[in-house]
Order: structure tokens, then C-alpha cells, then sequence
């Protein structure tokens, strides 16, 4: 039973991951860049469904609306403002900017809101389903629903609608795509849009389970959600999905087998492990280099 | 008319790229000491900038060597902190527990030192192997991921030393010490009551000595090796560069200098915590290395005395500080990629190698 509950605790903070994951490995694959400042999108989207709850006295759902619209309009100014202008640029350079957007968004907030740490309100019942000694509260369960519906969703959107296909379009070939009358910036506008929404709606639900809000918050789960972007293949929505939930039942085990202290060494050492036998993560395309 | 144009005839080493490098480099340390030194004496040196001078040193250190990771050889390292940490904490342990048979801090300090350097040296060796198998942006996570584990690894390292020897626990702190024993580390509070017996000269001979290093490095056969292998992986093999090994020397003598930087950046301080080495410094250290250049050594130096000095000059706009810094960041990068201002430096400087070379 323990095993079993342990697996399920792993899926919720795994799902938590996954959708960070999501928008990590969604820029790699059309902007090519490693986006260090999603960790602290989630910061501002954390921030700001706070004060929609405890100061504004908003219910969950509209808080959550909110704490989407702010971040996906963050995320598209942050791509116009500092990375669009450097698209022809190394990828060092993107990535140098990218941190200084991360400590940009940091400092900013701890000027606004001080570096004292709030307590998030608890917004999901306490509880849960219980059958045979095992109970898994309600926090998890909607947890991992709300990943399965939104990568539900997003495959739906990436495979079927007109914009997903310009958006894979675009990750394979840039070139190509705007011969064939793609605007490739609105499609990396996009999906900067929806990866700072799914930062959102992640850190609402990493709030909900570890209710403490600082400007520094976004920083452990955006290396964690990176690493499980990697974990996955770099790139591959399938993949990333997949790194989260895998990251985070093997963090869950490490710390409930093994000891808490070393569970973070624990999931780096499996993740090198990993790349060692498939060095392009779990579900990355191998693409063979040509003389 | 044309005869007017007079020809400056300079001298080779500074009409030759790689001798030119070294000149420029070798001697803007050699005036900072001696400036920093006449200011020390005179007493013309606030205290808080006396206190930055050897963690200046340290930085630069470890960023020489990075940037031989990333600029030369080309593998984006985002773990370079984990091995200041190896060396560090090494050397702080080494030269706790010489405290006794030692009395010459000097002495102690090189002896900590080499020690730090070695033993990065070796975790390099280590962590290579499987580090430079990979590629890209994997290369770079497992670099970090290597880092996140070294530094929980020492956060969870009890270690003490008494008349009877080291004693040492892993997780849990179970070390027992005899009377007059001393814990040289203790988990996350890490190393505490060290002496401290670097100085700002030390540091100065160790940035020499790395900066004859590197460049011995970057322009003998192995380092034209370590350079072909980055521009072109295929070519290089086809004219039989064994890729592995060269990017391996570069990536050891690089953890070498990062460990010899931690050795005495923990014995600066009397209290060391491992999380002070944590993924926050290794981006520091490549944000130094990209805006100095890639490749370039004297420029690393110089943007890693700014960007350490900077946060300091602004100490007068307090909270504002670190946000500026950010903002001045993200415009360099900007700016520095601009094309119109890109082509319009590019003019400026073939303008004036023109006119020094005739």
C-alpha cells in the first residue's frame, strides 16, 4: 500500500513538473533556446494568484484565469522585448539574456512584494478518496487530471488545428516555413504565450501543495522541469510529459527509500544515467550528423 | 604625399595576435597589483573593496578556466562551481587539519591549494568521462546535473579530525572526537572556524600562473587540436584528432583552475556553506565568460572585475542594485548583437589595425 501511494504522490508532483516540462521543451523546439527565465514566470504566477486570493478575495477559477492572462502576456513580452531581437544570435548570447531576464523577474519582486515569504491560502479541500488504507487527497488527483487535460488538449492543438501544424512547421524549418507563408514570429509569440500560461497554472497547483510564495520559488522546479524536459528528449511534447511524471516518482521513491537529503543527487544521477544509454533523452529524435 | 604617412613600426609581441593576447593580459594584472598594492599601503583602499580583492582573484581564476571550457573547446559547462566547491572544501579540510604540523600559513596555503587543484582535477577526470561523451545542450544539463550533485554530496559530509585521525559520516552526523578534536566539516553549515591565510598577492600569482597555463595550452599542437575539434568535430577526426581525449585535457586543465580558485576562495572566509557553490555561481561565472568573450582571456578579466565590482558601485542605489544590474545584463547583450552597432565597430577596429600595422 505504501508503494502504492508513493506512486501516486510521485504522479501529482511528476504532473507538476510535466506541465513546466511543457513549456521548457515547447520554445527549445521552435526557438531553440533553453529559456532560464520559465522558472520565474511560475515566480510571477505564483505572486499574482496569490494576491488574487487572499487580497482581491477572488475564487480559485478566476484566480487562476488572472494568474494565466498576466504570465501569458509576461512570456510574450519578455520573447519581444529581449529574445526576439537576438534571433540571429549565438545561442550563448540567448541564453546570457535569459538569465538576466530570471534575475530581472526576481529582484524585480522582491522589490514589489519584499523577500519575506507569504503563506499561500489553502484553496483545495483537505481530504480525499480513501479505499483499503489508501488515500490519495484531492490535491493530487486534480493535479494529475489537470496534466492529463492539458496535454490532452495541447496534442490536440498541436496535431489538428491550423496553428499547431505552423508551429511544428516552424520547429522543423524556419526557411521553409515562411516561404510556404508562415509568420514564424507569431508562431514563437504563440508558443511563448502558452508556455507562460501552463507556468501558470503550474504554479497554482505547486502553491497549492507547498504553500509558500518567494521571489526565488521558481528557481528549483524550473531546474527540476528543465531536467525533466531533457530527461524526456529535449523538443518532444510526448517527451516532456513523460520526463515530468518519471522525474517525479523517482524523486518521490528516492526520498521515501533512500533518504531525503540525497533525493535531488538521486534524480540527477538517474538522469545522466539515462542520457548516457540514450543521449537524447528519452524520446528525442536522433539526427544523425552528415559529413 | 603618400611618404607622409608615417608607418608605426611596433615591435612583434604586440603585432602578433598570441603574442598580443598574453602582452595585454599579463600586464593589465601586473598594473592592478601594483596599483591595488601602492593604494593598500597608503591606506587609500576602503575596506570593503580590500575585502573583494581576493574573491576578485578567485572569480577570475575560475572564469579563465571556463572559459577555456566554453570558448575554447566549445562544450557549454554549466557546472563550474561544483568544482571551486571540490577545491575549496579540499583545501579548507587539508589545511584544518595541518594547522598542527604546519606553522607556515604560506606553506599551508600552497600545499591547500595544489590539493584543491588536484582533486578537482580528478572529479573533472571523473565527471568527464561521461560528461564529453554527450553533446549540445545534453552536455550542458549533465554538467548541471553533476553540479546539483556534488553539492548535496557535500552538504551531507560530516568530517572531523583528532589525534587519532580523520573520522568521517555520510547523511547522518555521527562523528565522535576526542578532547581537542576539530570538525572540519559539518553538513550544510559546511566548514567553520577556518583560518584564513589567503592573500590578495597569492591570488595574483595563482591568476599568472593559470594565465601562462591557458595560453601555453591554447596555442601548442593540443590546443590548435582542442580548437580544430570545436570548429568542426568531423574534420578534425578525419585528419586524426582523437576528439575525446583533446576536449578532455581542456576540460581537466579547466576544473584544475576552478579548484585551485575554490582553495583559496575557502580560505578567505572563516565560515564556508557548500550552498555558496551552488548553480547560481557557475551561471555567474559563464555570464563573465560570455561578456568578456569567448576565447578571449583578457577579456574575461576584465568583465569579471565590472560585473564583481559592479553590484558594489551601486551599493549607493541599495534595493535598486541587483535590478539594474540585470537590466545592464540584458542590454549589453542586446547591443553587443546589434548589427548596425556590430558593423560599425568592426569598422572602427579595422580602421585603427590599419593604421598600427601599416
Amino acid at each position: 500500500m505504501d508503494f502504492l501511494s508513493y506512486l501516486i504522490n510521485g504522479l501529482g508532483l511528476g504532473s507538476v513538473y510535466a506541465i513546466i516540462a511543457l513549456g521548457y521543451t515547447m520554445v527549445y523546439g521552435i526557438a531553440k533556446m533553453l529559456n532560464f527565465a520559465h522558472g520565474d514566470v511560475i515566480m510571477i504566477g505564483a505572486y499574482v494568484a496569490f494576491f488574487a486570493i487572499s487580497d482581491m478575495g477572488l475564487p480559485l477559477l478566476p484566480a487562476i484565469l488572472l494568474s494565466v492572462a498576466v504570465c501569458t502576456v509576461l512570456g510574450v513580452l519578455i520573447e519581444r522585448l529581449a529574445y526576439k531581437p537576438l534571433r540571429s544570435a549565438s545561442a550563448l548570447s540567448v541564453l546570457i539574456t535569459a538569465i538576466g531576464v530570471s534575475y530581472f523577474l526576481q529582484n524585480a519582486a522582491q522589490l514589489l512584494w519584499s523577500s519575506s515569504t507569504k503563506v499561500f491560502p489553502s484553496v483545495i479541500a483537505n481530504g480525499g478518496i480513501s479505499s483499503g488504507g489508501l488515500t490519495v487527497s484531492w490535491l493530487t488527483l486534480i493535479t494529475i487530471g489537470v496534466c492529463i487535460l492539458v496535454m490532452i488538449c495541447l496534442s490536440l492543438f498541436i496535431n489538428r488545428t491550423k496553428t499547431g501544424r505552423a508551429m511544428r512547421a516552424c520547429s522543423e524549418d524556419k526557411g521553409a516555413s515562411t516561404l510556404m507563408g508562415i509568420n514564424v514570429n507569431r508562431m514563437i509569440s504563440i508558443t511563448f504565450a502558452i508556455g507562460s500560461g501552463l507556468a501558470a497554472i503550474a504554479s497554482v497547483l505547486l502553491c497549492a501543495a507547498y504553500p509558500s510564495v518567494y521571489p526565488t520559488l521558481g528557481a528549483m522546479p524550473g531546474i527540476k522541469a528543465f531536467t525533466a524536459a531533457v530527461f524526456g528528449g529535449i523538443g518532444s511534447i510526448p517527451g516532456a510529459f513523460l520526463g515530468g511524471l518519471l522525474l517525479g516518482v523517482i524523486e518521490i521513491f528516492a526520498k521515501a527509500y533512500i533518504s531525503t537529503q540525497l533525493s535531488d543527487a538521486i534524480v540527477f544521477a538517474v538522469l545522466i544515467l539515462v542520457l548516457l544509454i540514450k543521449p537524447t533523452g528519452l524520446l528525442g529524435k536522433r539526427i544523425r550528423e552528415k559529413v | 604625399m603618400g611618404a607622409e604617412k608615417k608607418k608605426i613600426k611596433l615591435p612583434v609581441f604586440l603585432t602578433k595576435p598570441r603574442y598580443r593576447s598574453r602582452v595585454a593580459s599579463f600586464s593589465i594584472i601586473l598594473a592592478g597589483w601594483l596599483i591595488l598594492e601602492i593604494m593598500m599601503h597608503t591606506g587609500n583602499l576602503s575596506s570593503l573593496f580590500t575585502s573583494l580583492l581576493v574573491p576578485v582573484c578567485c572569480y577570475i581564476v575560475a572564469a579563465i578556466g571556463l572559459n577555456l571550457n566554453v570558448g575554447i573547446s566549445g562544450e557549454l559547462n554549466l557546472g563550474q562551481a561544483c568544482f571551486m566547491s571540490v577545491g575549496a572544501f579540499t583545501a579548507v579540510c587539508l589545511s584544518g587539519s595541518m594547522a598542527g604540523s604546519v606553522s607556515s600559513p604560506l606553506l599551508r596555503l600552497i600545499l591547500a591549494m595544489v590539493a584543491g587543484a588536484v582533486a578537482a582535477a580528478f572529479f573533472g577526470l571523473i565527471i568527464g568521462i561521461p560528461v564529453l561523451k554527450l553533446e549540445g545542450d545534453y552536455l550542458a544539463i549533465v554538467t548541471l546535473a553533476f553540479g546539483q550533485i556534488i553539492k548535496s554530496l557535500i552538504t551531507n559530509m560530516y568530517l572531523g579530525f583528532d589525534a587519532a585521525g580523520f573520522h568521517f559520516s555520510f547523511v547522518d552526523n555521527k562523528v565522535e572526537l576526542q578532547p581537542g578534536g576539530k570538525m572540519l566539516l559539518n553538513g550544510p553549515m559546511g566548514a567553520t572556524g577556518t583560518e584564513r591565510i589567503s592573500t590578495f598577492s597569492a591570488g595574483v600569482v595563482l591568476i599568472l600562473i593559470s594565465l601562462i597555463v591557458v595560453f601555453h595550452l591554447m596555442y601548442s599542437r593540443s590546443g590548435r587540436a582542442i580548437m580544430a575539434a570545436r570548429d568542426n568535430r568531423i574534420a578534425a577526426e578525419s585528419v586524426g584528432i582523437e576528439i575525446f581525449r583533446t576536449k578532455m585535457l581542456a576540460f581537466i586543465v579547466s576544473s584544475c583552475l576552478a579548484g585551485a580558485a575554490g582553495a583559496l576562495y575557502g580560505l578567505n572566509y572563516s565560515t564556508l556553506v557548500p550552498a555558496k557553490f551552488d548553480f547560481n555561481t557557475s551561471i555567474l561565472l559563464l555570464v563573465y565568460v560570455v561578456l568578456g568573450g569567448l576565447g578571449n582571456m583578457t577579456g574575461t578579466i576584465i568583465a569579471t572585475v565590472v560585473l564583481v565590482l559592479l553590484p558594489e558601485l551601486l551599493r549607493s542605489m541599495q534595493d535598486y542594485r541587483m535590478l539594474i544590474y540585470a537590466i545592464v545584463l540584458i542590454l549589453i547583450m542586446l547591443l553587443t548583437n546589434n548589427e548596425t552597432i556590430r558593423t560599425w565597430t568592426m569598422r572602427i577596429t579595422r580602421k585603427l589595425r590599419r593604421q598600427t600595422n601599416g
